[in-house]
């Protein structure tokens, strides 16, 4: 018996047309704009890029309008390679889009007033990471349920449960690492609700989400009010984690302060990323994971312990979220208040699509969003003409634009979201 | 297995069932549709706890939990709908389950080992196939191989065969028949399950026969197939539908040059010519996954059309709604009625008026006429003869012929220019399969145009007058129903003289 070999079926051809060509067309289109209304508005005052974490010390100097015009052109050229080419997607888009925010820096710095003209991109990475930090933890919460095949609406609640017990732990221990062993508990318990309502009782995965996190928010709300608010020195005034400076590494340029005068946040997430991301693909949990994500009666038939395994990767996203949770209250500046992860737990949902539910995809999705972030504080910080309240709806934006423009068809795990029966 | 009795709810699957398996034998479980084959074997395999009974291996009983202990006790069965991870390799498929690790408590996978394994026992017992494949770019009848070396590596001395050849071309059946011979060599036990009746007495040693969940007998490969038949079915069937010769008349629909992608965007009819003449039936046959279906949901407008023209009657359709076809004169019997043609959750009344509901007798500009669906309904009830308790019932409580005779019944209360049937009798019991054959015909008789779409052979055998085989998205050939099997066969597997 011979192998019977069948040439592949021949994809509808979708013309010269491609997804790839439009967007290169797009980004000429961008780029265009960023030559000439950046190149316009840039003043002919030096803009400084400082590579170390503050204004002061080295910085790369070019003239705005001049900056503005030649990133605006590169940015054109590179999307007028994709438009013709039609390969590489994502290092042409990548370097395009970059080159459209250089452009985009030149103008904004070129114009401050006086000797306001630096911006320090030791900062700049430093803060998008630090901002990405609970999408990066939510956003694999997310990777872990999802490709067991539970959907997981819910790590705004997770988020919530694990900064209040951060807070709330975290003070009364007078500890940080009690802060986050408690974050992690607040958020595995509402991934318990999680796991037993959809997996169990066979609840709509989706609405079960949105349900929990609205009684996560209401109970932080309600426990607050209660304990916290009346006593905030008991109960609210956690401890910040200390930021571990290494030395000679730390004076990297750019990437120094980013990565080597970190907190304990930015190396848990690192580690995480790399963690999930071997488990997924390199061991047996992964491959059991991603089959009952996507074939549960396969693993079924195979011996494969298929709700338990769910259970387990539920249990287990609620602990990653919940540490996400704590960056709230363990790592900014403000105590808990009610309702402070405002929706960023959705936003790591997107973060987790526009990853395509790939651990490293994730991250750097979260990335994108903590760097729109870092971006509007920063122009702000340089007097920019443009309003506050556009500059704050930037990362939302950026959300909209990059699922629903970049990420193209996605295909989630095929059992994403569907309860498994036995029998 | 010995008095393997299983119920769902009022419904004996299994009623006290004895089978005994030889080592090195290829025994056959021969019974239709819904006979409780495929239950007999989930039992076997652990996935199905039995109401009584018990299972012997060499002598001693064995209680199954689930497929773990059936894999321990060396069970490996090969399902009816294969039990693979689309977008995992070939090896990742064989090792799911039973990884081979590299030590330590991390339980990083060895894919190079499972690599090997892949390919030691394919060249063992003959089954070529690229272990580093991802599956669902693999043809159908290579998956099988997958899922056969999945059960192999696994140690499996007895072998579930659950409809193998069911998705198989006649070249990629032999292929297989052949492989079994070969395991058998080896000493493999094999329970291979079928309802055709050429390949059982082609391979098996020992054929026992099931009807309605009771061992009806076992009968010998040279026994008579009509013999068989019988068994299988409880009385003499004819096969044939008789039917008086054609009168072809004018066309009424025609399809030129037609083009349709599936769901994931490959060309799934790639440029179709047909045309369909009034008191004609047309039948296509082939492989299911070959563009029939996509050809099928294209002319009922369910489906975009890439490129080509479908016309009724002269007026062109291509591009109607599903609708404004169906008011156009054309009735439409979908391939899966659990998912197309019927609303699982409605009442065999409410299912009758799908298509109706919003003209008279049964409704009007607001309300339904509740009472003019339930006299239509009982009316089509004893016209169809489906059986039920009332006419309120939900279509999911009927059986599978049931179920069935009610989308005919609806879709054939129209007057029809043309009829789509796609796979009319699948999963529907004897009595049915005449009735609705019989349906067809009448309607052909009345002037209708009648387009058949069927996997089964013999099914566009007995109701064509014309057969039109379709290949990877093309139609091969046009031919006569009194065609030889074999170079039907052929075309069917694409080889065209």
């Amino acid at each position: 018996m011979t192998a019977t070999t069948v040439p592949g079926v021949s994809g509808v051809d979708s013309g010269f047309w491609t997804r790839q060509r439009k967007t290169g067309v797009v980004l000429v289109a961008l780029g265009l704009i960023a030559a000439v209304v950046f190149g316009l508005l840039a003043t002919s005052k030096a803009a400084r890029f400082a590579v170390g974490e503050t204004t002061s010390g080295f910085a790369l100097s070019i003239p705005g309008t001049l900056g503005a015009v030649l990133f605006g052109v590169l940015a054109i050229a590179a999307g007028a390679v994709l438009a013709a080419t039609g390969r590489r997607f994502g290092l042409w888009t990548a370097l395009s889009l970059a080159a459209f925010v250089a452009s985009f820096l030149c103008w904004q710095v070129s114009q401050a007033p006086g000797t306001l003209n630096t911006l320090a991109l030791g900062n700049l990475a430093k803060g998008s990471l630090e901002l990405s930090l609970p999408l990066v933890l939510g956003a694999l919460g997310g990777v872990l349920c999802e490709r067991s095949g539970v959907v997981n609406v819910a790590i705004e609640g997770q988020f919530i449960a694990g900064a209040f017990a951060a807070a709330m732990f975290g003070t009364i221990a007078g500890s940080i690492w009690a802060g986050i062993i408690a974050a992690s508990i607040g958020g595995l318990l509402i991934s318990a609700l999680l796991a037993v309502l959809a997996i169990r009782y066979l609840v709509d995965q989706v609405i079960l989400g949105i349900v929990l996190n609205v009684f996560a928010l209401s109970l932080t709300a309600f426990l607050y009010e209660q304990f916290m608010q009346k006593n905030q020195d008991a109960f609210n005034k956690p401890p910040r984690v200390p930021q571990w400076d290494i030395p000679v590494l730390g004076d990297i340029p750019i990437i120094g302060p980013t990565l080597f005068k970190a907190n304990i946040f930015v190396y848990v997430a690192l580690a995480l990323v790399v963690a999930i991301h071997f488990g997924l693909f390199k061991t047996r949990w992964g491959l059991r994971t991603r089959a009952v994500g996507e074939h549960p009666t396969a693993a079924d038939t195979l011996g494969v312990k298929v709700l338990g395994l769910r259970y387990r990767n539920v249990l287990l996203a609620g602990l990653v979220a919940g540490i996400g949770g704590a960056t709230f209250t363990l790592l900014a500046t403000t105590n808990f208040n009610k309702g402070m992860t405002s929706g960023l737990g959705f936003i790591a949902l997107a973060a987790l699509i526009f990853g395509r539910w790939n651990p490293v995809g994730a991250f750097l999705a979260a990335l994108f969003f903590g760097f729109a972030n870092q971006l509007a504080f920063s122009i702000s910080a340089l007097n920019s003409p443009i309003p506050t309240q556009f500059l704050s709806m930037l990362p939302y934006v950026a959300t909209i634009v990059a699922v629903a423009g970049l990420v193209g068809r996605v295909r989630a795990p095929a059992a994403d979201g569907k309860p498994y029966v036995y029998g | 297995m010995r008095g393997i009795t299983k119920r769902f709810g009022d419904l004996v699957a299994n009623d006290h069932i004895d089978l005994i398996v030889e080592p090195g034998e290829i025994h056959a479980l021969l019974g239709e549709n819904g006979a409780g084959k495929s239950t007999l074997m989930n039992v076997l395999y652990g996935l199905l706890q039995p109401d009584e009974g018990e299972i012997l291996v060499d002598g001693s009983p064995l209680k199954l939990k689930g497929p773990a202990d059936a894999i321990r006790a060396g069970i490996g069965m090969v399902h009816q709908h294969f039990m693979l991870v689309p977008v995992f390799t070939v090896a990742e498929n064989v090792i799911l389950g039973a990884e081979p690790t590299q030590g330590g408590p991390i339980g990083r996978l060895s894919l190079d080992q499972a690599r090997r394994e892949v390919i030691e026992v394919s060249e063992r017992y003959g089954l070529p196939v690229d272990p580093d494949a991802v599956v669902e770019d693999l043809p159908v009848g290579v998956q099988q191989r997958v899922e056969i070396i999945k059960a192999l590596t696994r140690d499996a001395e007895l072998l579930i065969l659950d409809e193998p050849t069911a998705v198989l071309t006649p070249q990629e059946t032999d292929d297989l028949l052949e492989v079994m011979r070969g395991l058998k060599e080896s000493g493999k036990s094999i329970v291979f399950i079928s309802h055709k009746l050429r390949e059982v007495k082609a391979v098996a040693d020992l054929i026992t026969v099931i009807r309605r969940g009771k061992v009806v007998g076992t009968a010998e490969p040279s026994a008579a197939p009509s013999e068989l038949a019988e068994m299988m079915v409880g009385r003499s069937v004819i096969l044939t539908v008789s039917k008086e010769p054609a009168r072809p008349a004018d066309p009424v629909l025609s399809v030129s040059e037609l083009v349709v992608a599936d769901d994931r965007e490959h060309r799934a009819v790639a440029g179709v010519d047909l045309e369909v003449r009034a008191g004609e039936v047309l039948g296509i046959a082939g492989v299911q996954g070959n563009g029939q279906t996509e050809l099928v949901e294209a002319i009922m407008g369910l489906r975009k059309v890439m490129g080509g023209r479908i016309t009724l009657q002269g007026i062109d359709i291509t591009t109607m709604s599903t609708r404004e076809t169906l008011d156009a004169g054309v009735g439409y019997i979908p391939e899966d009625r659990s998912v197309d043609g019927l609303v699982k959750e409605f009442t065999v009344a409410e299912n009758l008026v799908l298509d109706a509901y919003r003209r008279a007798p049964y409704g009007g500009r607001i309300a339904l006429n509740l009472g003019g669906i339930a006299a239509s309904a009982r009316e089509k009830i004893s016209e169809y003869d489906i059986r039920v308790q009332s006419h309120e019932q939900p279509i999911s409580a009927l059986s599978g012929g049931n179920q069935q005779k009610v989308i005919v019944a609806r879709e054939m209360s129209r007057p029809l220019k043309l009829l789509v049937a796609a796979q009319p009798t699948r999963g529907v019991d004897v009595g049915s399969i005449e009735f609705i054959h019989n349906r067809v015909i009448a309607e052909r008789d009345a002037g209708a145009a009648v387009l058949v779409v069927s996997s089964e052979l013999d099914e566009v055998l007995a109701l064509a007058d014309r057969v039109a085989v379709m290949y990877r998205g093309r139609i091969l050939a046009t031919v006569a129903p009194d065609t030889p099997r074999d170079k039907l066969g052929l075309l069917m597997a694409g080889v065209h003289d």
